[in-house]
């Protein structure tokens, strides 16, 4: 009903009626979407005509494509005419005042996960002054950066500085026409990260978000461009453990990759959104295209995610491994727990000869969570001897949850080699009363259990991840035997 | 040390335990045998605290405390120890992780401090020395793919680390081939101390011959039906159980 084709017809074809200059100034745009309304975003950021047209052309797009429904998710309908697309940054006013306002349970969580007190002011939102002391760090971070002629910057920088490669490569792995929610970040996208790493280079450490300058704000539509010139190497760190709390419940993201020959992209998150209270209510929604292209011959791109947050995940970070001899691999440890429900997977598609894919994933369920695995593996006929190993294992806790599993295997080329396995376990009775004999408390024993399900994709996540992302487990399935 | 005094308890409504009556004191080891379905493991899950056992009557005291009143890990903290019959894989966890959380609970819990990676390993080695076992098992996850021998060795491995007060051993010899049970004798023997008991759980006499108990039990129907000393084990290694269960009217 809210938002029917009919209704998005209309407000296109309306003329705007509440004077748009107006709220130039106002540095924030009223709920809805419209051409003007792009216009505003692309003005807003000083954006070049190439890209206001771009995002024009997304939007145009978008309003002829239905809301996708195939996954293994319900929520209300999404009323895209309800949210605000541009708002300024917050005003002080506005956010808590001090970490006394903040909600305590919070607090909880991020004295469980050991984040240190500055950190949990602006994780929590709280208006402080000086955020935290990380401007010396900042600038020895990019004086390393800069003089390995590595770029990393926000999107908006970057197409400032350096739109010939934005332009080269925005939209050139996900298509503004991609999908649905794709085609709305393309349109209304606000900021997110850019990195470029120069034929040969190694990049000198590993690029974290959390580093990222002009972090604050990206807001829900969040754009990332990750490109490796030959025979580079980069190592990309995404988000955060601590819960990060947000206004904005759709999210809906969009990461594109692209390694040319040789080169090498490690992409790893670890995701932990407002999961909504234990009846579900207030969490965020996450629907993210990923995608990797690995254009070169022998080049790989690697995705490792633990996804413990949000009320609803709607995520298949993909490799299209296009040059010959290319690698794509796939690590994942997906957990719901309460409400949550959770449809994530892979797309590994095979075009170039020899090309091998790897995918590991570990579904966690507890409560009355829904977790889904939804997997493609499609063999073109130009991919000579292409070779898939699947590994699907789901953990259930309790008896009220539910694990799903959707293989979708196309093999095109008979030289093709698919490998699937699949398994399916409950935290058995045993286990937790063998660890409870030995004298470990029942949370310690589920934590334990757990933790040695997941422990091939911990171990693909950097050291200092590997670590937060255990403790973050832990804390995200506290309660959910007994 | 252990004194149970009268012990209904039911499995799935079915009754298993019929006034069971039995006291062990520190430094003795007894022997629980008896025909199968007897209630013999039953007797050891029940003492460990296992869910699904409903205690009807009767009475647990373990060291002046009422032993059915704690939660299991209470218990295991105290000093309860059940060498599983049938130890269970847990995948992807390792075995030297799961006997230091174990330890460390433990020492926790007597208000110890918690060992560091360094003490404990010093203890591990020396406690594999004794057990006959090869180092790479400390990285293997816990008992995923051991052999039976292998098993009933780790669970033995585990008793020597964490030293508990009350040992019990359910069919500890099970699936064991000679030179494995020797092993496994040997390593409960060393574990023989005045501050200790030891309730052996077995359907043979052959374990017996390696670690010689100061009391016999027969257990049938769920009662206590003869005691004695290691003559007993003998004599119903000869004439088998049947006599028995006849003369005691079950």
């Amino acid at each position: 009903m809210a938002t029917n084709e009919h209704e998005l017809e209309h407000l296109v074809s309306r003329k705007y009626k509440h004077g748009f200059f107006t709220e130039i100034e106002a540095d924030t745009v009223p709920p809805g979407l419209n051409e003007d309304v792009i216009r505003f975003i692309s003005a807003k950021k000083n954006e070049p005509e190439w890209m206001t047209e771009w995002r024009l052309k997304a939007y145009r797009h978008w309003l002829t494509m239905p809301e996708p429904k195939w996954a293994h998710v319900h929520y209300p309908p999404i009323d895209f005419q309800a949210i605000s697309y541009y708002s300024a940054p917050k005003r002080p006013e506005d956010a808590p005042k001090s970490l006394d306002e903040v909600d305590p349970k919070l607090l909880e969580t991020y004295d469980k996960l050991g984040i240190p007190l500055h950190e949990r002011a602006r994780l929590a939102g709280v208006a402080v002054d000086a955020v935290f002391d990380s401007v010396s760090v900042t600038t020895t971070f990019k004086e390393k950066l800069a003089e390995a002629g590595v770029i990393f910057c926000s999107f908006s920088e970057a197409v400032q500085e350096h739109p010939e490669l934005v332009r080269r490569y925005l939209g050139s792995v996900v298509p503004a026409r991609d999908n649905f929610y794709a085609a709305l970040n393309s349109a209304v996208f606000t900021d997110g990260s850019f990195v470029y790493i120069p034929k040969g280079v190694r990049c000198p450490m590993e690029l974290s978000t959390y580093f990222r300058i002009n972090a604050a704000n990206t807001g829900q539509f969040e754009r990332t461009l990750i490109v490796a010139d030959e025979g580079s190497h980069v190592s990309y760190l995404e988000g955060c453990t601590a819960p990060m709390r947000d206004e904005n419940q759709l999210h809906a993201a969009v990461v594109e990759l692209v390694a040319l020959k040789d080169a090498e992209i490690k992409y790893s998150t670890v995701q932990n959104w407002y999961p909504g209270d234990e009846e579900g209510r207030g969490g965020i929604y996450n629907f993210v295209t990923k995608r990797g292209d690995c254009r070169g011959a022998n080049s790989k791109i690697s995705w490792t995610q633990v996804e413990t947050g949000s009320a609803i995940t709607w995520k298949y970070p993909s490799c299209i491994l296009r040059g010959d001899n290319s690698v794509g691999e796939f690590y994942s440890v997906a957990v719901a727990n309460n409400l949550q429900q959770a449809d994530t997977g892979t797309k590994m598609i095979h075009i170039g000869r020899n090309t091998r894919s790897t995918i590991i994933s570990k579904g966690i369920s507890a409560g009355r969570a829904q977790n889904a695995y939804r997997g493609l593996v499609r063999v073109l006929p130009t991919a000579e001897g292409a070779r898939n190993f699947t590994q699907c294992d789901s953990l259930l806790i309790g008896d009220r949850c539910g694990a799903h599993t959707f293989p979708y295997i196309e093999a095109r080329n008979p030289s093709a080699q698919i490998e699937h396995e699949a398994t399916t376990s409950k935290i058995g009775e045993d286990q937790l009363f063998y660890c409870l004999q030995r004298g470990l408390s029942e949370e310690d024993a589920v934590n334990m259990i757990v933790n040695g399900f997941c422990k091939e994709v911990f171990r693909e996540l950097p050291m200092e991840f590997a670590v937060e992302a255990q403790a973050l487990l832990n804390v995200s399935l506290e309660g959910a035997v007994g | 040390m252990l004194k149970i005094k009268d012990l209904h308890a039911r499995v799935d409504g079915k009754d298993i335990l019929k006034g069971l009556t039995l006291e062990v004191a520190a430094g003795e080891v007894h022997a629980i045998m008896g025909p199968n379905g007897a209630g013999k493991s039953t007797l050891a899950q029940v003492l460990a605290g296992r869910e699904g056992y409903e205690i009807v009557s009767g009475s647990v005291e373990y060291l002046g405390q009422d032993l059915l009143e704690l939660a299991p890990e209470e218990r295991a903290r105290e000093g309860v120890f059940l060498a599983f019959q049938y130890p269970v894989e847990i995948p992807g966890v390792n075995n030297v992780y799961l006997l230091k959380a174990a330890l460390n609970a433990i020492r926790k819990h007597r208000g110890e401090d918690e060992l560091d990676a360094y003490a404990f390993m010093k203890i591990v080695r020396e406690k594999m020395k004794l057990m006959q076992m090869d180092p790479s098992f400390l990285n293997r996850g816990v008992n995923e793919g051991f052999s039976g021998g292998e098993k009933k060795r780790n669970e033995i491995l585990q008793m020597a680390v964490l030293e508990p007060k009350l040992a019990l051993l359910d069919e500890t010899d099970s699936g064991l081939d000679i030179d494995a049970m020797k092993v496994v004798a040997e390593g409960v023997n060393s574990l023989r101390s005045p501050e200790r008991a030891i309730v052996m759980v077995t359907h043979y006499q052959r374990l017996l011959d390696h670690i010689v108990p100061d009391v016999v039990h027969v257990l049938a129907d769920g009662r206590i039906v003869k005691s004695g000393d290691r003559s007993l084990a003998l004599e119903l290694e000869e004439r088998g159980y049947d006599w028995l269960q006849k003369a005691v009217g079950t």
